[in-house]
């Protein structure tokens, strides 16, 4: 096993697809010549040259409606975002086009096309540049959302969704390409609408993705001196939605809490207590509490955005209300 | 162009009008359900504009779509059957009338947010440029589209990257009920294309004639140059906006003025004039539409409804 980044991770994958499949093309906002705006395609352009890895103008229309066109004629685009709060300037794309397409012409072509997009706050960079508003796209049928939270699902993940026939929003986060973790050496992939248990314990269930998995990580190390022991299952994939591992953690917990980075109102976590009271009533022993981002746009002063997103000792104190 | 081709273009131009207003009294009799925009009046743009193409050239227009469906080949039973929303439709009854598609035909649809389409079109014509061939995409928009953001983004990014895209703007006069110059800085459609550096003509498109030949102009240009172009065809929507328009936005004697240049009644009189035709070939091709468009409103009727199980499919490709 290598321990490399996210932002390695993300750009191997990208070019193992690449050089495995002559109709994957990269396009967007600098992209090519700059090297990403996050550094993730840094040397493609050399590598790969303009046709492969295309510099569009600034405009997201353009960018995701090309994309969408040229996956419906037989490629494998990959658009890039350079932040999902632009997805907001193309939300027809998304809502209107991508996810909607194949049903109301009856199937009669695929759609395989790759939208990255980088989310989160915690970057000082106000309130328009650093929203996690995943739990809006996980709300349409037809779109498939996978946001990674660890450097080898990052890679398995990004593999699988460009190798995938259907329209996929992959999410990253603005804070996590530094994060390392260990990779497994050679190919490999991991499917799409799996989630996993990153950490096994007895006491309560954590379940989260993305960033909160890293802080809910940090989290459980503390707990875990406390001796508290949680559990911990990554959803990886919004949409489809797969609630096995969760239900079956929380039948052994009967406690859980739901961490994410996005506000609380509508959330994944909303969705997430729902499904576990629906499918899992009688296994609930406390009322589950969800860890979320305060209801106000991200402020640019440092102490006030870190006061609005979601910490480490605001999943600690859940834990522990939970365990009451 | 042969005489078999001529009296194609005008059996086309009939079928279109014959099926619509066959349509019509079925969204009459609430056989067809929500927006129904009918092509009555426009039918020598897309006739004109569609045998100028190559069978490999793709199509894409926005939901005024019944005839462009027809004239790309695909059968008045299949258009008829999605109208009704039947399984039998091309769509197999989930687009309706606005997202007729049938891409083995290279019809891409159908599409119902104005001006949407047009960043996919450009993306065709990005995954043809991938693929190093000459296709050309055909896009066809109205007026209206040519005043939203998504139309600016694709004429710009088709310029600067040499996408071969001939843009076509129906100006039928009215974007819904909104006339061109209370919602357009130019009159003139084809001066937009001016600001991208782009290659543009205007047309008249009540004679199939023109529209035929300016398109042919056009493509040949974009097929040789590898560069977008656009053109205007003006037109005239004889029939309101969708089936549920008053009409108040313009007066009788207009629309009566403008069906004095029936497409169809001009090149009727071309034909003959020409003596292209007689008067019993061209009443035989109208008998031949009528028998085509009884037997498809039976094969539409008697088609089956969609099961529960269509519900779920085509919602994704993969598991």
């Amino acid at each position: 096993m290598a321990k490399i980044t996210m932002r390695e991770a993300i750009s191997q994958a990208l070019m193992e697809e690449m050089d495995r499949d002559p109709a994957v093309f990269i396009m967007g906002e600098e992209v090519g010549v700059w090297g990403g705006t996050y550094a993730v395609t840094k040397g493609f352009y050399d590598k790969y040259g303009p046709d492969r890895v295309k510099d569009t103008p600034i405009a997201e229309n353009a960018i995701l409606g090309g994309a969408i066109g040229a996956a419906m004629v037989g490629q494998r685009p990959i658009a890039e975002l350079m932040t999902i709060n632009f997805a907001f300037s193309a939300m027809d794309y998304i809502v209107n086009q991508a996810a909607k397409l194949r049903y109301m012409f009856g199937g009669q072509f695929m759609l395989p096309l790759v939208i990255r997009a980088v989310g989160g706050g915690g970057r000082q960079l106000g309130a328009t540049h650093s929203q996690t508003p995943d739990a809006i796209f996980a709300h349409f049928p037809g779109l498939k959302v996978v946001s990674p939270g660890t450097p080898e699902d990052a890679k398995g993940l990004l593999k699988s969704a460009i190798r995938s026939n259907d329209p996929i929003l992959f999410i990253e986060h603005a804070t996590m390409y530094q994060v390392r973790g260990e990779v497994p050496e050679g190919e490999y992939t991991i499917p799409i609408g799996k989630s996993k248990v990153q950490r096994e314990g007895k006491d309560l269930t954590i379940v989260t993705y993305c960033k909160g998995l890293e802080l809910s990580m940090k989290a459980a190390e503390q707990l875990s001196k406390e001796g508290i022991e949680a559990e911990i299952v990554d959803l990886r994939t919004l949409r489809p939605l797969d609630m096995e591992p969760v239900l079956e953690s929380f039948k052994k917990t009967n406690r859980a809490i739901v961490v994410e980075e996005g506000w609380k109102s509508y959330g994944v976590g909303s969705e997430i207590v729902s499904r576990i009271y629906e499918e899992a009533f009688d296994y609930v022993d406390a009322p589950i509490i969800r860890v979320a981002q305060k209801e106000v746009p991200l402020p640019y002063n440092r102490t006030l955005e870190q006061a609005a997103l979601p910490q480490v000792a605001d999943i600690v104190n859940a834990a522990k209300e939970v365990l009451k | 162009m042969k005489k078999e081709q001529l009296l194609d273009l005008y059996y086309q131009m009939v079928l279109i009008r014959r099926v619509e207003e066959r349509g019509a009294e079925l969204y009459q009799a609430g056989k067809i359900g929500g927006f129904m925009h009918l092509y009555i009046g426009q039918e020598a743009v897309s006739t004109g504009l569609i045998a100028a193409r190559e069978p490999r050239d793709r199509v894409i227009t926005a939901y005024r779509d019944h005839g462009v469906a027809l004239n790309c080949g695909i059968s008045a039973d299949e258009v008829m059957a999605e109208l009704l929303g039947k399984a039998t439709g091309m769509s197999k009854g989930k687009g309706g009338s606005m997202h007729m598609a049938d891409v083995s035909k290279n019809m891409w649809g159908g599409h119902a947010i104005v001006g949407g389409h047009l960043p996919v079109a450009a993306g065709f014509a990005i995954g043809d440029q991938y693929a190093k061939n000459d296709n050309i995409t055909i896009c066809m928009f109205g007026d209206g589209a040519t005043n939203i953001g998504y139309f600016h983004e694709s004429l710009n990014l088709a310029k600067t990257w040499g996408l071969r895209v001939l843009w076509v703007c129906e100006n039928n006069q009215y974007g819904m009920g909104t006339s061109v110059e209370r919602a357009s800085a130019v009159d003139e459609i084809r001066q937009k294309a001016e600001g991208y550096g782009m290659k543009n003509a205007a047309v008249d498109g009540m004679d199939v004639m023109k529209v035929y030949e300016a398109a042919k102009e056009a493509m040949d240009y974009i097929r040789k140059e590898g560069q977008p172009y656009l053109l205007e065809i003006n037109t005239y929507r004889f029939r309101g906006h969708s089936m549920g328009d008053p009409e108040r936005y313009r007066k009788a004697e207009e629309v009566k003025q403008w069906q004095e240049n029936d497409p169809i009644g001009i090149f009727n009189k071309y034909l003959l004039d020409k003596k292209v035709a007689t008067r019993k070939a061209l009443d035989e091709i109208e008998a031949r539409v009528e028998e085509e468009t009884n037997k498809a409103v039976e094969f539409a009727e008697s088609s089956p409804e969609p099961t529960m199980e269509d519900l779920y499919t085509d919602i994704y490709a993969d598991a």
